[in-house]
């Protein structure tokens, strides 16, 4: 027997969940099929907070941002069968499913494919050893099943996988040797770069892998930079002792149902996508395509697109009135434009960006070792000085998010309309010190700083989010920007609350002209 | 109609490389030599290669290697990866036993 259904989805990752409860709400019964043991797709190993705005659920750790849609789905009686894979779809709107021992048939009135991406992999000598994996592997064998992949790591590729991930290897218990990457400039964040930074990981940009070195697993690697002809520098290879290898080298859509069903593809430097209209409908009536699937982007656009094509499936099966899908698509299409503004949007990719919508000039530091320099960080106007407690905002890069700007009760911080604005401190209202900037901003580019709370000594209070915790009275050092040791530093407040969402604020006593240097603490031993 | 043989001469003669011997396609065991050799016998396309070689018809059904093989089919002909005609997509889309294949009745 074939079963019917109204809509069905393929993939119960951002996209796919968001699409079946959009159109639940307007009255389709919606089936998801994920051949996953979990629904959620990649969102439950996201353990950092997201960017945005509320609308975009910012400053909302990712697995939260999982868990939240997974209970909106129950709540509009989306129904989701895993462990069930989909092995074939065909023109006629039929799909085949493995479930269990049995393949089973189901056809549609319409047919959403939400099945994300897959890693993308490079080689080198060795690449095939035991402790060479995708960055993303890595990150759901700590994360979701709390295995640690290795002690010492090299990561290659710094776009925001890279980075996230490097970050995260390090609040799992891993060492990040270095982080690598062929192009002469980071990829992903300045921000998420500037955390990685200060930790004490070393960049090497314009270079790559030469060799994974090891018989029966990873041992070491060798690296080396890339000359203008792609090929390595004689004199430049560079070893590190390190058990696995991570690669962060992009994605890629798995279109290959879509493909199968006759849609009408196209192959981009991005992927092999389908080709689609502005709202997801591909080339036959009744399939649509949406997130990853269709050219890779992030959760937060994942999730805004599968609500869309949720709103025009339910218009295309007589669920939404014309009127009712334009208001939709119109407010969600604000949403996901909001997203895609600023220096990391999808026209200004690949293309070097020098001033900031402000006319400030970018950091070259940032972009290339991964954090902003002494002398350059003075310049953005979240970095002020004034006498007591206030905050100082690392922020130099347009990209869309603004949870700073609410969250400071007191109103000291200002982005304004434009979400890819710069924040501003404002020196006519009084900081309390509260700390709900340092644990809203997902990029962990807020301090609290006092140049001076004795005389000769000031306090530095920092976003800290490793184990095991400081306690107040701790020595250790404290280390700048660029992870170096720049002065001895005592521990005089550790601060948690369940507002601060697992951010924790680690309060520093540092010599008053350290103050503006100390960035990231290091016990003693 | 692509003329292989012309296309063959534009391309010159196979050349061994210092690193022909490293794996491509893992599932199935293709060298990146072996697939610069089918390319040099007249296979452009990444379904000849495929159906030659068995390269990405193993159990990640070239989720791994598909662009790979794709990069170093497109090198050898000196040509972008976006112009190299992409394999056939066809069910069943992940590696299936052949005994739960084999019961399905399709329409019953």
């Amino acid at each position: 027997m074939i079963e019917r259904y109204d809509l069905i989805v393929i993939g119960a990752g951002p996209a796919g969940l968001s699409a079946a409860i959009e159109a639940a709400k307007n009255g389709l019964s919606p089936i998801v099929f994920d051949e996953n043991a979990k629904p959620g797709g990649q969102l439950f190993k996201q353990i950092h907070k997201f960017f945005g705005s509320k609308e975009h659920k910012a400053k909302i750790r990712g697995y939260k941002i999982g868990e939240d849609l997974l209970k909106e789905a129950e709540e509009y009686g989306v129904k989701v069968v895993l462990n069930a894979t989909v092995i074939g779809l065909y023109q006629e709107k039929e799909i085949t499913v493995k479930i269990g021992e049995e393949v089973k048939h189901y056809k549609g009135d319409s047919i959403l494919v939400a099945t994300g991406a897959s890693e993308n992999m490079v080689t080198f000598k060795g690449w095939t050893l035991p402790g060479v994996i995708g960055a993303g592997a890595a990150q759901t064998m700590m994360n979701l099943h709390h295995v640690k992949a290795g002690e010492r790591v090299l990561m290659l590729g710094s776009g925001n996988v890279g980075l996230v991930v490097s970050f995260q290897l390090m609040q799992a218990g891993c060492e990040v040797v270095a982080l690598v990457d062929a192009a002469p400039r980071i990829g992903g964040y300045g921000v998420h770069a500037a955390k990685v930074a200060r930790c004490g990981v070393p960049f090497y940009l314009s270079h790559t892998i030469i060799e994974a070195e090891g018989t029966d697993c990873v041992t070491g690697v060798t690296i080396g930079e890339v000359g203008p002809d792609w090929k390595i520098k004689p004199g430049t290879e560079k070893h590190f002792d390190v058990d696995t290898i991570c690669l962060a080298v992009g994605l890629s859509p798995m279109s290959q149902l879509l493909k199968q069903a006759g849609c009408e593809m196209k192959d981009t430097p991005g992927g092999y996508v389908p080709v689609c209209d502005e709202l997801g409908a591909t080339s036959i009536e009744g399939i649509y395509a949406a997130g990853d699937v269709s050219g890779i982007e992030e959760a937060s656009s994942a999730m805004i697109e599968g609500r869309i094509s949720g709103a025009v499936i339910s218009n295309y099966l007589g669920y939404l009135s014309d009127e009712g899908l334009k208001t939709k698509t119109e407010e969600l299409e604000h949403a996901l434009g909001s997203l895609r503004q600023g220096m990391f949007a999808p026209e200004n990719r690949g293309k070097l960006v020098t001033k900031t919508e402000e006319d400030i000039d970018v950091s070259m530091n940032l972009l290339e070792k991964g954090y902003v320099a002494e002398d350059e960080i003075e310049r953005y106007p979240g970095v002020t000085h004034t006498v007591g407690i206030h905050p100082v905002m690392e922020c130099t890069q347009n990209i869309p998010c603004n949870p700073c700007q609410d969250a400071c009760p007191r109103g000291c911080i200002s982005i304004g309309d434009n979400i890819t604005s710069l924040p501003v401190v404002r020196t006519d209202v009084k900081c309390v010190g509260c700390g709900m900037c340092v644990a809203s901003c997902s990029g962990q580019a807020i301090f609290l700083v006092d140049e001076e709370t004795e005389p000769g000594y000031g306090t530095v209070t920092m976003p800290y989010e490793f184990f095991p915790l400081p306690e107040a009275g701790d020595k250790g050092i404290a280390l700048g920007r660029d992870g170096r040791k720049v002065c001895d530093a005592e521990v005089v407040g550790v601060k948690t609350s369940k507002a601060f969402d697992h951010t924790n604020l680690l309060t520093i006593r540092v010599p008053s002209d350290m103050t503006m240097k100390a960035r990231f603490y290091r016990s003693a031993e | 109609m692509v003329d292989v043989q012309a296309r063959l001469k534009e391309i010159g003669p196979y050349v061994p490389a210092a690193d022909d011997d490293m794996l491509i396609c893992r599932c199935e065991e293709v060298t990146k030599g072996e697939i610069r050799q089918a390319v040099h016998a007249g296979m452009f396309t990444i379904e000849e290669i495929r159906r030659f070689l068995r390269c990405g018809m193993g159990l990640c059904q070239g989720q791994t290697c598909g662009k790979l093989v794709k990069g170093i089919v497109a090198r050898e002909l000196g040509v972008r990866p976006t112009d190299i005609e992409p394999a056939v997509s066809r069910a069943p889309m992940r590696p299936i036993e052949m005994r739960i294949l084999a019961e399905d009745g399709g329409e019953r």
